[in-house]
């Protein structure tokens, strides 16, 4: 398997160790929807840096595991998309709304920390 | 000039080879970067609609040249149910059977020539070319030069 599902305090971190085959991804929505509920984690992270082809399935199934985890309760932040990756989604125009992107792990949890403590304000 | 690469495509793994194969001769023909990266993002896609449309087919990759520029030529070839309609097959809203119907257009955005031909009886060939430019100004003016 080239994913690896990590746990961190509240939030699950995500590794994609090299090319992903479609069915890898459809684990990694599926793994991430169950773990969401099994720690009651209140982010995830998706690292993709060693992902060197982002198509339009992979950008569909990263937009759908966000939307998968936000019902689950939890924010999603994806890093790391490689620069030449970052050229070839605009010229291919996928659609990326969905997605919150930062550089690296760091930004990913300062995001997580900002997006979670907004939603417990908002909730009490 | 290095020989063409066959990669049958028979499952969604099949994907892994044929954006790595696809990968490896763009780097090997001297694309520079982000080509390589175009090109393997534009093999996924039309091996993906291999698997989608066609269930089984191959992915032919081979360098190119028309006598003053040199590329890399990518055949998705497949003995499937071929495509109804090609020009709503690569506009951006099609999506037929529930498939992705990004995949076509998107393909043909990466790449520099893009063309399709299909029919019910020996099913479809998507053929797409990309010429090694050293940057966006001389791909302009190959462009420029082509329409005279």
């Amino acid at each position: 398997m080239s994913v690896a599902i990590l746990r961190q305090g509240a939030y699950l971190i995500a590794s994609v160790q090299s090319d992903l085959s479609d069915t890898e991804v459809m684990w990694l929505r599926q793994e991430l929807a169950e773990r969401i509920g099994k720690y009651r984690s209140r982010g995830i992270v998706i690292d993709v840096a060693t992902l060197d082809v982002i198509d339009s399935f992979v950008a569909r199934a990263l937009s759908a595991i966000v939307l998968t985890a936000k019902l689950r309760g939890a924010e999603t932040v994806i890093v790391g998309i490689h620069p030449d990756v970052a050229i070839a989604m605009v010229q291919f125009r996928l659609n990326l709304q969905p997605l919150r992107v930062v550089l690296d792990l760091d930004e990913a949890t300062a995001l997580l920390d900002r997006l979670t403590r907004r939603d417990q304000k908002d909730g009490g | 000039m290095e020989d063409e690469i066959r990669i049958p495509i028979n499952a969604d793994e099949d994907l892994v080879a044929a954006r790595a194969q696809a990968r490896a001769m763009a780097d090997r023909l001297g694309f520079p970067r982000p080509d390589p990266t175009l090109i393997a993002t534009a093999v996924s896609e039309v091996a993906r609609n291999i698997v989608m449309h066609a269930t089984r087919g191959e992915i032919v990759l081979k360098p190119c040249e028309d006598g003053v520029r040199y590329g890399l030529v990518v055949m998705a070839i497949d003995q499937g149910p071929g495509i109804r309609d090609i020009e709503a097959a690569v506009r951006d809203d099609y999506s037929a059977r529930g498939g992705l119907g990004l995949g076509l257009p998107g393909a043909r955005r990466l790449m520099d020539e893009f063309e399709i031909e299909s029919d019910a009886d020996t099913g479809t060939t998507v053929t797409m070319r990309k010429w090694r430019f050293r940057d966006e100004l001389a791909r302009l003016r190959e462009e420029r030069r082509r329409r005279g």
